[in-house]
């Protein structure tokens, strides 16, 4: 299969990087790993399409530990990308300790980083960006599936400007979002403002009359092919977010209007339909089950990486993983308004080995000075490798609740499962970049409440079921709500309500009392009007007192039904 | 479904489709059976075919107070044949009734929406009632969650 040999171009560059026993050294890894192998692309058919998605205010390369655990329920189990580790690798043929390894998946994540060093950048980015243009000229589409203008200090303290103005200068295409709504209808109207590109949501209907609120989806002329770009929202913005950010906006996943968009579109003569999706990748395999006439999902939300083109019907789902690590490319040969081949590869933007664009390099200079000391300035010191990706608790997550159980003086922390984070390796320093890559939301006051075990049950079921629910539609596309001083089991297979099991103050070791009261502190609470200091803030407190970070293992997550 | 436009909102009221909206009184939550007593009672005991009937509703609601309802019949709407009372009953709040729409061979189409609350996570049953004593029926799931925690 085509995606198969391209993928594994991947790998033949870098399978000579496997290592013995005492690792091999970064100055080698750079020499072996080249911006030509990386980029290195048989150009097919008249259309070619780019795609990044989920960078989450990631200017500069990053670490970012791919998730350990990802587990899928009913039809997904065991289905990419609910793979992890060695099952991953075998599952896309990719050699261990290898550069595709590094990228896609945690094995061996500590020694890989130390050799291959960090992914993405915006200035690698517009590298590829530019030189794929230059390559295939009309032909190309660049689109950004979003969660773009958040997740970092200055994306934060600029409102989403710092990468609005950095992205820009890549010129997407058309773009659709998440995270963005976070600034509130106001701002994001002002933003794409000065876009120069289309902002798509054909599932955003204004709360009023219930009519259209954003442009549904754009056509475009490439390679003498009509393309309509579909645009779809993450459908649960206002559920999984403050709704009083957008008090305006009613969203959902709304599968008759893309059903009626994509007829639209085919109606005035496109002969390739993209939808440009913030789904996650579950709900839009059920999609494209059921929706026909797709031809590629640029999927998004989920922060899958994956190496191949999914193929559901005859629609592509693709996967461009987050935080600006990848990009994809994806040649179509569109003809008659029929998707005769394609060739797929996922691009691992190695900062070591793709040269930073200078432009981009000044740009991000610039956007990043206002905050450059900020920025910079440690705090302490970390033991271990933090992170947070994966379904039940990272290591930056356990940081982030014993900072709260502390700072707070709370019996119980609730610290919220999202899926943006970068990581720090073990024996480096600890910086503010580093927390608030891991905290910069517009809704970040740590509240302290008294709540029954039984609301604490409530909640934790409530939680596994945008997770673990076996109807796609109704999962939110979060991790698992991390908790300080509470364990629990669970078991992923149960319905709403026999999920979670054997829930234990972890202080006291005894079960949580379902009538009894536990002070609680927790942040990004979606209420309005929470009152509390920002979450970074005692972050950095705690981690300043501590000097020194070490997480020891999590073990009071017991799963099963796995 | 189609969605319904404002217009043609507009255009079903001005046919003259009359509108029953069932109070919301606090109390002991409705069952699945009493909402199934209230179905049986609609149709007679007779049983409702799944078939014909869209239902636009979101999978996980925004705002369990408003939730915003369509719901279309494919129907021809003569005066041989049209659908003449659409039940919409919800499984799991106080009461389960939540409206009745009716509807002439005039109507046009048979179409309506409003918004409805929904006390947690529940069914929503339709059912629709045509001239010739037939009954169809649709259901769907609502999700009314904490909020939280996704992205």
């Amino acid at each position: 299969m085509i995606t198969r040999r391209e993928m594994l171009q991947v790998g033949a560059a870098t399978a000579a990087l496997v290592a013995g026993a005492g690792g091999f050294t970064r100055a080698l890894a750079q020499q072996q790993l080249t911006e030509s192998d990386l980029l290195k692309f048989d150009a097919l058919g008249n259309v070619t399409l780019l795609h990044v998605a989920d960078i989450h205010g990631q200017l500069m390369p990053v670490y970012f530990r791919e998730p350990s655990v990802n587990l899928g329920v009913g039809e997904a189990k065991g289905q990419p990308p609910h793979l992890t580790g060695g099952d991953f690798l075998k599952r896309f043929g990719i050699p261990t300790k290898s550069a595709a390894a590094y990228a896609m998946t945690s094995e061996d994540f500590v020694a890989l980083a130390k050799s291959y060093g960090r992914i993405g950048g915006l200035d690698r980015l517009a590298t590829v960006v530019k030189r794929v243009r230059s390559e295939r000229g009309d032909k190309m589409l660049f689109l950004d599936g979003g969660d773009t203008w958040q997740g970092s200090l200055g994306s934060n303290a600029s409102r989403g400007q710092d990468m609005v103005d950095c992205m820009t200068l890549l010129k997407p295409d058309a773009m659709t979002g998440h995270w963005e709504f976070t600034y509130g209808e106001a701002r994001v109207k002002e933003l794409i403002k000065g876009l120069g590109f289309p902002f798509l949501a054909l599932n955003i209907r204004d709360t009023e009359w219930n009519e259209p609120a954003f442009e549904p989806m754009k056509m475009f002329e490439k390679g003498g092919v009509k393309i309509a770009v579909l645009g779809q929202a993450f459908p649960y913005t206002p559920v999984a977010n403050p709704r009083w950010l957008m008090p305006k906006w009613s969203f959902g996943i709304r599968e008759e209007d893309v059903r009626a968009n994509v007829e639209k579109a085919r109606k005035d003569g496109a002969q390739l339909v993209v939808l440009l999706s913030h789904n996650g990748f579950d709900v839009d395999r059920k999609l494209a089950a059921r929706v026909l006439g797709i031809d590629v999902i640029l999927t998004s939300h989920t922060h899958d990486a994956l190496p191949e083109a999914v193929k559901v019907g005859n629609t592509l789902l693709i996967a461009s993983g987050s935080h600006g690590k990848f990009v994809s490319r994806l040649d179509l040969d569109v003809q008659n308004g029929v998707v005769k081949g394609f060739r797929y590869k996922l691009i691992p933007l190695f900062a070591d080995a793709i040269k930073p664009d200078a432009e981009m390099t000044a740009a991000i200079t610039k956007a990043r000075a206002p905050y450059a000391k900020e920025l910079a300035r440690v705090v302490g010191r970390s033991d271990s490798t933090l992170y947070r990706r994966g379904n039940f608790n990272g290591t930056f997550d356990d940081l982030i609740c014993a900072a709260l159980l502390k700072e707070r003086d709370a019996e119980i922390v609730l610290s919220p499962g999202f899926r943006w984070g970068t990581s720090v390796l073990p024996g480096a320093p600890i910086t503010m970049e580093d927390i608030h890559n891991a905290t910069a939301i517009t809704y970040p006051q740590v509240y302290r409440l008294p709540m029954t075990g039984e609301r604490l049950k409530d909640i934790l079921e409530d939680v596994a079921d945008n997770l673990f629910n076996p109807d796609p539609y109704y999962q939110q596309g979060g991790d698992m709500v991390r908790c300080g001083g509470l364990g629990y089991a669970i078991d992923v297979t149960k319905p709403i309500g026999n999920r979670i099991s054997a829930m234990t103050h972890l202080k006291t070791g005894k079960p949580i009392e379902p009538a009894k009261e536990y002070t609680v502190a927790g942040w990004a609470s979606v209420n309005e009007g929470t009152q509390g200091p920002p979450v970074w803030e005692l972050v950095e407190r705690y981690v300043a007192a501590e000097k020194s970070v070490r997480v020891i293992p999590n073990t009071s997550v017991k799963i099963s039904g796995v | 479904m189609r969605q319904l436009s404002r217009r043609a909102a507009l255009a079903l009221s001005a046919s003259g489709a009359a509108l029953t909206i069932v109070g919301w009184n606090e109390g002991a939550f409705a069952t699945a059976k009493e909402a199934a007593d209230d179905i049986a009672k609609f149709t007679g005991g007779k049983t409702a075919e799944k078939a014909k009937i869209s239902i636009e509703l979101p999978e996980i609601a925004e705002n369990g107070n408003t939730v915003p309802l369509s719901v279309a019949v494919d129907a021809p709407m003569t005066a041989e044949n049209y659908v003449s009372e659409i039940l919409v009953v919800a499984d799991g709040n106080p009461r389960p009734g939540v409206a009745t729409f009716h509807f002439s061979s005039m109507s046009g189409k048979a179409e309506a929406s409003t918004r409805i609350r929904l006390a947690t996570t529940q069914n929503i049953i339709v059912v629709a009632k045509t001239s010739k004593g037939e009954f169809f029926t649709g259901q769907k799931q609502v999700k009314v969650t904490i909020g939280g925690c996704g992205g």
